[in-house]
Order: C-alpha cells, then structure tokens, then sequence
C-alpha cells in the first residue's frame, strides 16, 4: 500500500456544495410542521427570580408554548460538567474543585446576562420574539462580582452560596527547586500580564432541530455542535432514553473554534420541547445571543517571575494564574491546568512552582477556544522572556537560542504530568530550527539592520518573537467505520465532526490509502451518531490524529477481509493479492485484476452458491491515544506603529511549524491561517467587555471586533516535519496552534517597534487609545 | 432577532412622504438606505409603527452642479455619489471611500447619513467643513439649514419629525484649495474612533482661508474655529499648525466610548488635525506651483 | 403588519409571493424561495455573509425587507454557476483553498463578482479592501485573496 493521497495537496472534496451555496447548516435544516423558539434571557448578571407572568405570552399570535423552569421541572436535569483530573494528575497534584451544574432554565435567580429564564414556542421566530417580549418577570437584582481577583477574596459576592467562596478551581504545582533558582539567580524580572476575554465566534451561530418520533420513542436532533456524541450521551441520560434512540446529527458547521465544543442548556431545551410538543421545534440562536450565551473564553491573569543568570540563561520561573470562569465551572481542571502544562513551552527550565485560582464570576461561562489556555500562557511567558532580554539588554531571538531546548534533548521529561495524567514528555521536534527558520523567512537580521534608520525618520517598525510547544491530539480515542457496499465504493463514519477542516477530504485521503481505493470512491461523514456508536468529536487539535489513525485502522482491518475474499475468487493465496487503485490482484498478474465490487458481490450467497467469503466487509477502529503529541512552532510578527495615534498596522506575519506527518499540505496552511487571523484578532482587536455591573457592554459585532483583510497581512509558513513516534501515521494536531502566539509575537514586536519610548504592554488588545495613554506616558 | 411588527408605505412623492410623517409622528420612521436603521430595527431598539419608505420617492437620486456647488439629492446612494463626482471634490471622495464597505455605500444614502447624523460618521463633518447647507420639506415649505445649525447633538438634528431631508448641497472648493482627511478606527470601515478634514486655500504664501472640521470627538461634527482663526492670514509653518491644531483640540468636548477615552479623542483629533491641514497646505502649495 | 404581493427576479427566475413588512431580503431568499445558499451571520450588515447582487450590485440582504423589492432583480449565489459547471470565481476558491467552512463564501463570491466586473486586474490591496465587509473567521483571507487575484487571471503584486 503505497501513499499516492496522504500528503498530497488534494483539492477538497465538499468545496462544490459549499460554493453553490448547496451546504446544509443548521438552520438550512427544514421539516414538515416545524415551530420555532425564542428565549427570554436575563437582563441582570445576578439577580434573584420572585416571580414570572406568562400569561400574556400565551396568548400572543401564533404562540404554542411557553415554558419556564416550573413548567418543566420533571425534565430539568443538571446539564453535564467536564474535567475531574484523571488519576495519573490527581494522584500527582492536590485540586480543590467545586462544580455547580448549570440547569437549563433559571430556577429562581440568573447568574449572568444571557442565562434562559423561559422559552416561546411559536409558528415563526418573529412571534416567538414578539412573545418573548411579553413575559413579565419580577427581578431581584443582587450583588454581583465581575473582577476575577476581587471574587477570589474573602466577602465578595457569591455565584454558588453553597461554595462559600468563588474559587472553582485551586492548586499549587512546583517542579524542581524554585527557591534555589531565585536565590541563585543574577537579576529576576517581574511583571503581571492580563489576557482577555475574546472567542471564537465562529460566523455560523448555534442551533438546534428536534424531531420526536412518538411511535418509535425515538428523538433526531440536529445540531451545530462539534461533539455530537456528549450531546448525544447527555440527552440520552437526561430525557432517560436509550442511547440508539438518541440520534444527534452535525449537519454542515459553519466553523466551531471550541465554542461548539461545550454543553449547551439549548441542545436540551430544544428537544424537550419537541417530546413536550409532539411537534418538531427549530431555535437558531442570532448574533446577540451568541454575544452573552454561547461560551466565551481565555481571559487570565498571570503574575509572572523569571530568575536568569546574566548571561539570559532562565533558572526558575513563578507563576500566580488567576482565570475567569464566568458563572459556572463547566471544565473543571482542563482550562487551569492546560495553561500551567504549556507555560514552559520550549525554554530549558527545571525549577518552577505556579498557585493556580480559577474564579467564577457573574459572567457568560467560560470554555475551551482555540488554543484552550495555551495563548494566554504563552503571552505571560514570551512576554516575560522578552521583557527579561531587554533588562539584559539581549537581542529577543539570542535569549531564545540560549534557552530554547535542543533536538539532541528530545524526548524531554519535564517531570510532571500532562493534563491526561500521562508524564509530559516531548515526543519529537526541534524547536531551535523552527526558530532559526521562522528568523530567516522573516529577514530577522535585515530587519534589525534597518530598523534604527527608519526609527530616525519617526517610522518605529518592531519585530516580535513567540514560541509554543502544545500537546495535541488529546486521547483517548476517536470512533471510525469503514464498510465496502455492493458496488465497492467506501463509507467512512466517524465522530470527528467537519467544521471547516476538510475531514471529507483528508479521511478520504488516508482511507483512500489504508484501503487501496481511488479518492472518488469515498465518502465520508462526520458527527452523526447513527454512523458509529461510539465517539468523541473535534476539539483540542484531534481530529487528524485520533480520527486519521482510527480510520487507518478499520481499513487495514476491512482490507484484510478484502484480500482474503480476492484470494478465494481470484484462486491464489491471500499473501500473493494486493489491492489498489480499486482492484485487486495477484501480485505480478496484472491481467488477474478484478474490480473490489466484483469482489464483494462474489461474497454474497446465491441460489447456486455460496459466496466466496463472508460479505462482511465492514470494521470499527478505536485506535487507543492515551496521551498527547507534541507539535510546535516559532511566530514572527512585523509591526509598525503610528505614534501619533496608537494605531498598529501587521506588516508581516510568519510561521515556521511542526505538526508531524501532514495529510494534505494545503489544509494544513489553512488551518494556520485561521489560526493566525484569530490570534491577531485577540492580540489587537477583540475583547469581550463587562461594565462593573456584569452588564455585557460589546452585545454586537459592531462593538465586537473580527478582523477583516484589511487588517491582515499576507500570511508566510514554513514547514518542518517531524514525525510523532506515539502514532502510526506519524502525525501530531494542527487545529489550534495557529492562535497560539500572535498575541505574544505581536505585543513583543509593539515593544519593540516603541523601544525609544519604553513601553511595558502588559494587556491585551493592544487598541490605540491603550497604546497612546502608555506612550503618552513614557514619553 | 427579527423586528417588531410595523406596517409599512411607500409614497412616490414628497408631498405624500410628508403626509405619512404629519400621520404617523413620533410612531413613524423614514426609510432611506436602511444601512443604519435596519439593524436598528433588527435589534428591537427602534420599533416604528410605521416606516416609510422613500426609496420610490421620484426625483431625490439627482447629482447636478449650480453655482458652484453639488446638489445632491437625498437618496443619491453613497457609491453612486462616489463616481458622480468625478474629481471635482477630492476630499468628498475620499470621506466616502470611508464609509463602511461597498455593500454598505451601494445602499446608504447621502442624505440618510446627514438626517442620521452620527457623529463619528464622515459626510456630516465633511458637509460641515464644506460650509455646505441642507435642504428640507415639510408640510410648511422648505428650509434650507447651514451644516453648523443641522446637527445638534448625538443623533439628533434640527429636523423636525414631519420634515424630510431632500437634498444636501457641497459648495466645492475653489479651484487651488487644498484638502486633507484623516481618521483613525478600530478596523478598515469601522465608524471613526476620531477623524479630521481639512480644506485650505492659500494666497501669496499666506492662509487665505481654512476650514477644519473634526468628527467622533463629541456630539456632533465640530468646526475646529481655533484653529482657523490661527491659520488665515498667517504663513503656514510647521509650527504654526501644530499652534492651530493644539487651540482647537483645547475646545473640543470628546466622550469617552468603550474603544477610546476623551483624552485619547482630543490628543488624537489634535493630531489628524495637524496631519489634515499639513496634506491640504501642501496640496494647495503643490497646486499653487 | 399587512402583507402585500411583491414581484421579483431571483436568478433569472420570476417569483410572486406576499411578504410582511418586517420580513428581510435574507429571511424571504431562505424561507419563502427556499434558496438556502445565503447565510445570516450577524442580521446587523457587519459580517457581510448574507450578501446578494441587488440589480448586479452588492448588498446586504439582511438590511433590506423583501416588501421594498418588488420589481427588483437579484442574484444569490444560486445563480453563479451555469449549471454543472462552476463560475470561473468558484473554481479559484476550489483551486485556492479560498474557503473552509464555506458559510461566509456565498457572500464572498458574490462580493468578488461584482468587484472583478469592475477591476478586472485589481492589486491585493484593492482585492482586501473590496473583501473588507466580509468576514471570514477560517481563512485569514490568504488563500481568499490568492483566489480573487487568480480569477482576475492575474499574479500576486
């Protein structure tokens, strides 16, 4: 079996639809008799409920239902937490974790603007808002926290009365000696960091369709979710159905970054209605409820400390790590301990100790985007590291050359567990020559060279470094299932949902492979429970690995089963056929090829007959990934800065990056692409802002601020490739990195750029009326 | 996020226009390119019972030139005044390459942008520094209202509720008058966080006159008159611009939004305004040669 | 509040249906003509992904109500390819991995016919700047621009 797709640049195979405007999102999602919902959503970030009037709802035109928490108390069910520690971590670290399940509906008081207080069912989603509209409820509004530090002291005001305090999330970590490495150390810098609240926003918002099939008990429900087997278990154990009567289906997505990775109280509300209703029921949530309910992300504090010897050598590192949860502590350890496992990134250093607070706060939930913790923690470290070149006065890319780990050190052992409870050890890379590489692609030195001279004419132009090492691929398996029909053509099912990242195309290409069979003769599809029994879905940089090494799997295994049927039709022993192209045939007989198809229909039984083996050309892979691969990358941002008016203009953008064995290189660029464009984005441009009364100030994308072309570079990469020991295909995860270091590079190169003046950018978005007042400042 | 229920009319004259508006008051809403009323409506923030409609009004899309000046009549659509001016008012045409995207300008009006007056929006300040004056009817006959006495606050106009705009009138610039135009926003097509314009007309090396006109610094577009009384009659030097600006960014009254503070509004309106009228003198100058 | 019967070209296609007041282009292309191609992304004209040709020209479907069209002609990007065969800006975006996603593409595709009717041979500024209203949360624009740029039959400069 020779590799004639896996690495090719295959053009995608679901392009067409998409570009005849043929695509099927959840909201193209259409049924006979279908209602639609709106809900009503607190107005207040707390605030207690004493009482709900509906009755004018009711009777508004064109209303079905309208429900709130007492209306369906039978069927509210806590809605699923995530991110007890695994043994391996809890058996290596002491967590104090406090988790308050979310309920669907507000029982009786609201803990953020956003949260579901009740629920219109009507003909049309106008009157569904014109109802919405017309439920009365008495408020209570209570104290509220939104200061993620200030919530973690004593006396602030409570989002979970029961905790007795805010802190959802506590715990301490130290490897090595970091009291000897301070007290050892020349010269240590300190400084606090403080990354935003920005997300995903993928530009599709969510959605949900019910179907409730009563003759049969069974529930199909259509979501734009990237998981769509956790929402199929939580559905299952919520409404008490079997899991086969459960069928959630991911019809196209259109982008999820994370966002449609979380539970959502909708994916229940929406079904519940359909059983109540009997009726099918469609919410499509708009772009203003995506800005308060759909889960927000990073937002950290990070009071960081480095001791180095004068020579720029790191010897300790100290972190105090505050994050934001908002109102309910959804993911447990996943979000404060992925920031704290990819702190040191690729720096050689030995002695650390973080105290790690993750806080609610009356705020929408947070959960895992793109980079789940790793941008926010590599802003405090590369920031910290370049703020430690300049007290030393070292150039920014040799402090990282003297610290960086080398290949020859590969696999590292940092002494500590990864956040699956398996030991964080590097699988492979080489993380100088991907800063070597990124620094030449750049024109590093050239840039340097004519920087002071352009610095004299009043241009300031800067230059900025950041560098990642991120586990990928999070285990513990992906389900895939491959089956041959009549006409050997190929299905493959998996639980890796499609949202934007060409699964169609690049499974096709490994199945395509694995099997010996023309790229056409594939189909693949994604996210639908009824495919395969058991998954996962697509989140952390997974998918390629766990999905691509489970497909690999099966059609290894169905191929077997091909070959042996060959054997038996074509006369020859199994060790003699081989299949490609399609066809299978005996080694060195080219005129013995037969098409697969003859093969399968030569093993179904006939009146004459029996086959020539068991039609059975069907397996299911759940390729075992216990732990991570580690792939990584060197970002360099070219920035020039107006002095006059803050304003930040990315004049160049590199990325040199490793993410082992790439199945299509021209998926892969584009997946650091979007990568960089959103890490640009939280870097200059988006924030999610809270005034003090946790009222959400930035409700539309007018306020909320995506970036356009104009405000993107040309986007360079260069690719390195070392493959993972820890797969069979050799591939680490992708998705994410890209948004990893901008930030960092980018507030590196706006120091830089502003060197005469001294600038200490210490939050981002770097905006020009914050970059004016610290310019102003200094000048 | 669907509107609320409203009823809507067309009318296809003026004076039918103002017998809805005299109808319906406060409960009505003009309808012209929609580009910011739309999303007002989507948002439930405006809730007309009625909208009316003057897309099918005949005779407000004209662009003509009499004595000196461009009428512009109120539906003119942005993009399509883009072309229409055809050089003949540079800094007109570069305000309206601002204006959001293409989309948005292929339907946005001329005189919706006036009538909605935001102050961040660039044709108000541009009007405005043009010393250009806008033309009104109502029910008791037309009015014709200077730029500096229209826009009266945040929003707000000294149109009255069953008045229409139709027509904006752009004195152009005398032949040699420099022009310059400066802002500063969050992303390409974004309202400005702040902006300047400046048109500057020189006469043996001295400022005969200058207009400068500063927009998202405060309630309504502002004419920088500080700056202008230091400019005219003066030679203009390097220093003698940043004097003008610095007067005038002293008597503007900036807010504060979520993307900027008022002190970062006035320290940059200083600065476009020095950036402004730098361009426009150096133009003037190099058009003088 | 009361419906009224509009008269409209989509596509080349006559249609006749009555609409209410409150109902936008993009709400009336996707339910009532059931052309589901474009996207509602934002319904306040930011993300520019429900954009429609409106008499050959782009605009925001979601800012206009459907009771305004009567007489008008619209294309959606249901009507770029000429049957099986793809329109030449929809080969580049195949060819250039100009989408991921694909929901913000049929307002792209739309926004670049109608730019690329009027610049045939445009720079990669003027392609950005044109593409600015368009929001993209995949891409980064890279390949979108390389792909506007190769429909032009032109070379990155």
């Amino acid at each position: 079996m020779g590799a004639k797709y896996f690495g090719a640049a295959v053009r995608r195979r679901e392009d067409p639809r998409f570009l005849r405007g043929e695509g099927r999102y959840l909201d193209d999602v259409k049924v006979a008799g279908l209602l639609h919902a709106a809900f009503l959503r607190a107005p207040y970030a707390h605030a207690a409920i004493r009482a709900i009037r509906t009755e004018r709802a009711r009777s508004a035109p064109g209303v079905v239902a309208v429900f709130t928490f007492a209306d369906l108390e039978t069927w509210m069910k806590p809605l699923p937490l995530f991110g007890a520690p695994p043994p391996g971590l809890a058996a290596a670290i002491a967590f104090e974790i406090r988790q308050a399940p979310q309920f669907a509906l507000c029982r009786d008081r609201a803990r953020y603007v956003g949260e579901i207080v009740a629920m219109v069912v009507a003909d049309s989603r106008a009157r569904a808002e014109d109802a919405a509209e017309a439920i009365e409820v008495d408020w209570e509004p209570l104290p509220v926290a939104t200061d993620m530090r200030q919530a973690a002291e004593a006396g602030a005001p409570l989002v979970h009365e029961a905790w007795g305090t805010n802190v959802g999330v506590a715990f301490t970590h130290a490897i090595g000696n970091v009291e000897a490495a301070f007290a050892g150390a020349d010269v240590v810098m300190s400084e606090t960091f403080h990354i935003q609240r920005y997300v995903g926003m993928p530009l599709e918002s969510r959605g949900a369709v019910a179907v409730w099939d009563r003759r049969d008990g069974a529930l199909t429900t259509w979501n734009s979710t990237q998981v769509s087997h956790f929402v199929q278990q939580g559905l299952a154990s919520a409404l008490g159905l079997p899991h086969h009567k459960v069928r959630v289906i991911a019809p196209d997505l259109g982008g999820g970054f994370g966002t449609k990775a979380s539970g959502y109280p909708e994916d229940h509300l929406v079904p519940i209605a359909a059983i109540v209703l009997g009726r099918p029921v469609k919410w499509v949530e708009d772009r203003r409820e995506h800005m308060m309910s759909a889960a927000h992300a990073r937002h950290q504090i990070h009071a960081i400390s480095l001791a180095a010897r004068r020579d720029g050598t790191i010897l300790g590192l100290r972190d105090r790590i505050w994050l934001d949860l908002g109102a309910y502590n959804v993911w447990g350890i996943v979000l404060p301990y992925n920031t704290v496992a990819h702190l040191i990134g690729p720096h050689r250093i030995r002695n650390m100790r973080v105290d790690v607070q993750a806080v609610t706060t009356h705020k929408t939930p947070n959960a895992p985007y793109r980079g789940a913790g790793r941008p926010e923690t590599v802003f405090a470290m590369d920031r910290a590291v370049d703020r430690l070149a300049r007290e030393l006065k070292i150039d920014p890319a040799e402090i990282r050359r003297r610290n960086y780990i080398r290949a020859d050190e590969l696999p590292y052992d940092f002494g500590m567990p990864y956040r699956d409870g398996n030991p964080l050890v590097y699988d492979s890379g080489d993380f100088p020559a991907a800063l070597e590489a990124a620094l030449k692609a750049a024109d590093y030195d050239e840039f340097r060279r004519g920087q002071a001279a352009l610095r004299a004419r009043g241009v300031y132009r800067g230059i900025g470094i950041s560098g990642y090492v991120e586990g990928t691929a999070i285990g513990p398996f992906e389900g895939a299932t491959v089956k041959v029909d009549l006409g050997g053509r190929v299905l493959v099912a998996t639980g890796a949902v499609n949202s934007g990242q060409g699964h169609e195309t690049s499974f096709a290409q490994v199945c395509a492979d694995a099997l010996g069979v023309p790229l056409e003769h594939v189909t693949v599809v994604g996210g639908d429970t009824a495919g395969v029994p058991f998954g996962v879905g697509t989140f952390a940089s997974r998918s390629g690995v766990t999905a691509g090494n489970s497909i690999a799997d099966a059609c290894h295994q169905v191929r077997a089963k091909l070959v042996k049927a060959a054997a038996a039709l074509l006369e020859a022993a199994p060790g003699d056929v081989d299949i490609e192209d399609g066809q299978a045939f005996v080694r060195g007989v080219p005129a013995s090829a037969v098409p697969l198809a003859r093969v399968v229909q030569a093993s179904i039984p006939t009146f004459a007959k029996p086959g020539v083996a068991s039609p059975d050309f069907e397996a299911t892979a759940y390729h075992h990934v216990p732990t991570v691969t580690f792939a990584s990358a060197v970002h360099v941002a070219q920035v020039e800065v107006d002095v006059g008016t803050g304003h930040v203009t990315l004049l160049r953008y590199v990325v040199a990056h490793d993410c082992g064995k790439v199945i299509n290189p021209l998926i892969v660029d584009g997946q650091v692409h979007g990568g960089v464009a959103q890490g640009v984005g939280g870097a200059l441009y988006e924030e999610m802002v809270y005034d003090e009364q946790g009222q959400l100030l930035t409700g539309s994308l007018m306020d909320y601020l995506v970036p356009t072309a104009m405000e993107l570079p040309p986007l360079e990469t260069v690719h390195l490739e070392f493959p993972s020991p820890r797969n069979p295909l050799g591939m680490k995860g992708l998705g994410e990195g890209g948004a990893i270091s901008p930030p960092a590079a980018i507030a590196n190169a706006i120091e830089d750029a502003l060197q005469p003046f001294g600038v200490d950018i210490t939050a981002t978005p770097v905006s020009p009326a914050r970059l004016l007042a610290l310019i102003r400042e200094t000048a | 996020m669907k509107p609320a229920p409203f009823e809507y009319v067309d009318p296809r004259t003026v004076d039918e226009a103002l017998d809805h508006l005299h109808r319906h008051g406060e409960e009505a809403k003009v309808l012209a390119g929609g580009q910011s009323l739309a999303p007002m409506l989507n948002f439930r923030l405006a809730r007309p019972a009625v909208l009316v409609d003057i897309n099918r009004v005949a005779g407000l899309d004209g662009v003509t030139e009499t004595n000196g000046a461009l009428r512009v009549g109120t539906l003119v659509r942005q993009r399509h005044l883009e072309r229409a001016i055809d050089g003949r008012f540079p800094l007109l045409a570069a305000g309206l390459k601002l204006i959001g995207h293409t989309a948005i300008r292929v339907r946005g009006t001329v005189g919706g942008s006036i009538a909605h007056a935001d102050p961040a929006a660039e044709l108000p300040a541009l009007l405005a520094c043009c010393d250009g004056v806008i033309l009104t009817r109502g029910r008791r006959g037309e009015r014709s209202i200077a730029a500096a006495e229209f826009f009266v606050g945040p929003l707000m106009t000294a149109l009255a509720p069953d008045e229409l705009v139709v027509e904006t009138r752009w004195p152009l610039p005398a032949p040699g008058t420099g022009w310059g135009l400066h802002e500063v926003a969050r992303r390409h097509g974004d309202f400005a966080l702040v902006g300047a314009a400046a048109l500057v007309a020189l006469s043996d090396g001295q400022v005969r006159s200058a207009r400068v006109a500063v927009f998202g610094c405060g309630a309504t577009p502002t004419r920088a008159a500080a700056a202008e009384a230091t400019l005219e009659g003066r030679v203009p030097t390097v220093a003698l611009i940043d004097d003008a600006a610095r007067a005038a960014a002293s008597k503007l009254d900036p807010h504060a939004d979520l993307h900027a503070s008022a002190e970062y509004r006035r320290r940059v309106a200083r600065t476009l305004m020095t950036r402004a009228l730098s361009d426009a003198i150096s133009r003037a100058s190099g058009s003088a040669r | 509040m009361t419906p009224r019967l509009i008269r409209l070209t989509v596509n080349g296609r006559a249609y006749t249906r009555s609409v209410e007041p409150r109902t936008t282009l993009v709400d009336f292309l996707r339910d009532d003509l059931d052309l589901t191609g474009t996207h509602v992304g934002c319904e306040h004209g930011v993300c520019g992904a429900c954009t429609v040709l409106l008499d050959g020209q782009p605009v925001r479907s979601c800012l206009l109500f459907a009771i305004q069209l009567d007489g008008a002609v619209v294309t959606t990007v249901e009507g770029l390819a000429d049957g099986e065969r793809l329109h030449p800006i929809q080969e580049a975006f195949r060819e250039h991995h100009g989408l991921q996603c694909g929901f913000c593409t049929p307002g792209l595709l739309l926004t670049a016919k109608a730019f690329l009717e009027e610049h045939p041979a445009p720079s990669d500024g003027e392609i950005r700047e044109a593409i600015a209203g368009n929001l993209c949360r995949c891409t980064g624009y890279h390949f979108i621009v390389d792909a506007i740029r190769a429909a032009a039959g032109g070379v990155r400069r």
